[in-house]
């Protein structure tokens, strides 16, 4: 980007001023060793556990363990939850690994993933009224939250097909009014997520033509939180990872307390227990750590992580310094995708492999 | 000595007074982006003044690379428009309905109480219907704009017509004016630079319904770009978007006040000529 002198001058402005003015906007400057911390949720199948371990006192019970508090935050909006993180109002924020890459990382803020919690079987999915065929799709409008899985989802879903996304019309659609868009005539295909992939397959005439069980594994819901606040605070880490595979063994029981479990989370995200379970259906959830290890291990996370990085440079969404979809560097077990010399974001298995091994 | 209240500024230090606010504000994020981007050099919340600048230099003078077009007009034309749909349709039902509810005793009786229940339903709260009755398209934006601010127009001008001195119908009648010669000659002159007025006051919510609007289901404008690029943080275009969505704004106030001061200089209490009367 040229520089003109107009700007370039702008640009000094500030540092001049910086130096002869205090003044108390300054970003506070984190303590070295604090023992208070904050994580955000929002309302998805996969985070529900969240909500329900904070009010069920297991968050507290790990974070007395480890003698630090956790303050578990449920934020209404999905996307401003991560932008709160980003901005470090939080240590922590549920996201999936598309929005982990594209908001944080992409922001410079070096990321880890600490618990993967479940990836998306089913969950996510195109919808079109009275056309049976994924082909149909040619030429059509279609309602999504852009820039989100599902626009990443359509991507791989016409790419199935031999098409792209210059095939189709893309219409940016709020998540919170997509059912009602459904409901009107011009709509004719929406791609999005549970609960409204069941609200709008329950209306007539409505085709499934393509979900998330058919790429597995490649839109996962995780815990990220700060590098940096994880590598100063184990504590932080192990509290989190022991709270949320305890939370794990509660839900996935089939006795009473496993079903007053779901059902207070079914509650909370504004359905039933039968509404719930199949949500969790479409989700496949990591009930086990050793079988979130095993997936963050294998060679198809950096795979799928590369496809994810690509279908976000296509969209402009690793920012504007970013020559190439290999700009921002993501670290695996299996290996690095992209720029080892700017790792921002991280899939760490260690804490789940802790829990995996009982030494939490 | 003069007392503080009799002291004026002079022009330079009037227009030195008026910039210190916005100076201050500017300087204040300067410094506080200034400290951001010295922890970390990629932060998005408060990007500096330079990477704004490339921001508008590419929203708005280089093509996208997606769709070759200059995103910024594109987005401006398509709000404007919709905007001006809106306002347009709005002013003309306030006038017609606000005259009528006025000066009708029948009308009134009828209408007066709806319109103000109407004007009390927040419109956001019944998106859906209006999507399902008007569709995602065109039509719904400008609606959602009408929803929200004819009542408020309709009201008003009923109001400003009451208010109308009665001796002045009684006159126009005595000379024989029907009731439509009344609402010719003696109401509508009077009532529109009310009218004007009543737009002015009511272009703020006319932008936060349209911006709204936009955020819901959209592929272009100015709200639609806001909420899109709000989703990868990208404050260095949100930033000067609402900046020139302000500066719009502004012109727009001012030229409708320019317009009401040169075709009704009575109402502004000035002569013809536009010194005061």
């Amino acid at each position: 980007m040229k520089k003109n002198s107009f700007t370039h001058v702008l640009s000094l402005f500030p540092k001049l001023l910086a130096l002869t003015l205090v003044i108390g906007l300054a970003a506070p400057s984190p303590a070295l060793a604090k023992d208070k911390f904050r994580v955000a949720w929002s309302i998805y199948v996969g985070w529900m556990p969240w909500g329900y371990g904070d009010n069920a006192g297991i968050v507290k019970k790990w974070a007395d363990k480890y003698d630090i508090e956790i303050e578990v935050v449920q934020i209404n909006d999905y996307v401003e939850s991560i932008n709160q993180y980003t901005a470090g109002a939080f240590d922590g924020c549920v996201m999936t690994n598309m929005d982990a890459l594209t908001i944080p990382a992409a922001s410079g803020v070096d990321s880890t993933a600490l618990i993967v919690g479940d990836f998306s079987n089913g969950n996510d999915a195109v919808i079109l009224k009275g056309k049976p065929s994924l082909k149909d799709i040619a030429g059509q409008k279609i309602n999504l939250v852009e820039l989100s899985v599902s626009h990443y989802l359509l991507a791989r879903a016409l790419e199935s097909v031999g098409l792209a996304e210059k095939d189709v019309t893309v219409v940016n659609t709020s998540d919170a009014d997509m059912v009602s868009a459904y409901a009107t005539a011009g709509v004719t295909a929406v791609t999005t997520w549970n609960p409204l992939v069941s609200e709008i397959l329950a209306m007539p005439n409505s085709h499934k033509v393509f979900d998330s069980s058919q790429i597995p594994g490649e839109i996962i819901d995780m815990m990220v939180v700060n590098t940096k606040t994880l590598a100063e605070n184990p504590k932080l880490g192990k509290a989190l990872t022991g709270a949320w595979y305890e939370i794990m063994s509660v839900m996935s029981g089939t006795d009473e307390a496993g079903i007053a479990a779901r059902t207070a989370m079914a509650d909370a995200s504004g359905t039933d227990l039968a509404g719930y379970n199949a949500q969790l259906a479409s989700t496949l959830m990591f009930y086990q750590p050793a079988e979130a290890v095993k997936f963050v291990n294998s060679d198809a996370l950096p795979a799928t992580m590369k496809n994810v990085a690509a279908f976000s440079f296509d969209h402009g969404l690793l920012g504007e310094g970013a020559q190439d979809a290999n700009f921002i560097g993501i670290e695996t077990p299996a290996g690095v995708v992209g720029d080892n010399g700017n790792i921002k974001l991280r899939f760490d298995p260690s804490y789940m492999k802790m829990a995996a091994d009982g030494k939490l | 000595m003069k007392r503080l209240m009799n002291r004026h500024p002079g022009s330079i230090g009037r227009v030195f007074l008026t910039l210190l606010p916005f100076l201050l504000v500017v300087l204040a994020y300067a410094i506080a982006s200034d400290i951001r981007l010295s922890e970390n050099p990629s932060d998005k919340l408060l990007p500096s003044l330079t990477s704004i600048g490339s921001a508008v230099e590419r929203m708005a003078f280089e093509p996208s690379k997606r769709s070759g077009d200059y995103l910024l007009w594109v987005d401006t034309l398509a709000s404007l428009q919709r905007l001006a749909w809106g306002v347009g349709i709005s002013a003309l039902l306030g006038l017609v309905v606000g005259i009528a509810n006025g000066v009708i005793p029948y009308v009134r009786a009828n209408l007066s109480p709806f319109v103000t229940a109407l004007s009390l339903i927040p419109p956001m709260a019944i998106l859906p219907i209006l999507f399902i009755v008007f569709g995602l398209g065109e039509l719904s934006k400008v609606v959602l704009i009408v929803v929200g601010t004819a009542p408020f127009i309709i009201r008003d001008l009923q109001s400003r017509v009451l208010e109308i001195p009665s001796e002045q119908l009684i006159k126009a009648q005595t000379l024989g004016a029907s009731t439509w010669q009344v609402i010719l000659r003696v109401v509508l002159p009077q009532i529109l630079p009310r009218l004007l007025d009543a737009v002015r006051l009511s272009l703020g919510a006319s932008w936060l319904f349209l911006i709204a609007a936009e955020a819901i289901a959209a592929t272009d404008g100015l709200g639609y770009r806001i909420f899109l690029v709000r989703r990868y943080l990208a404050m260095d275009v949100i930033l000067p978007y609402v900046a020139w969505i302000t500066l719009l704004a502004f012109i727009m106030d001012y030229a409708l006040r320019k317009v009401s001061i040169k075709l009704y200089p009575w109402f502004h209490g000035l002569s013809k000529q536009g010194t005061a009367a």
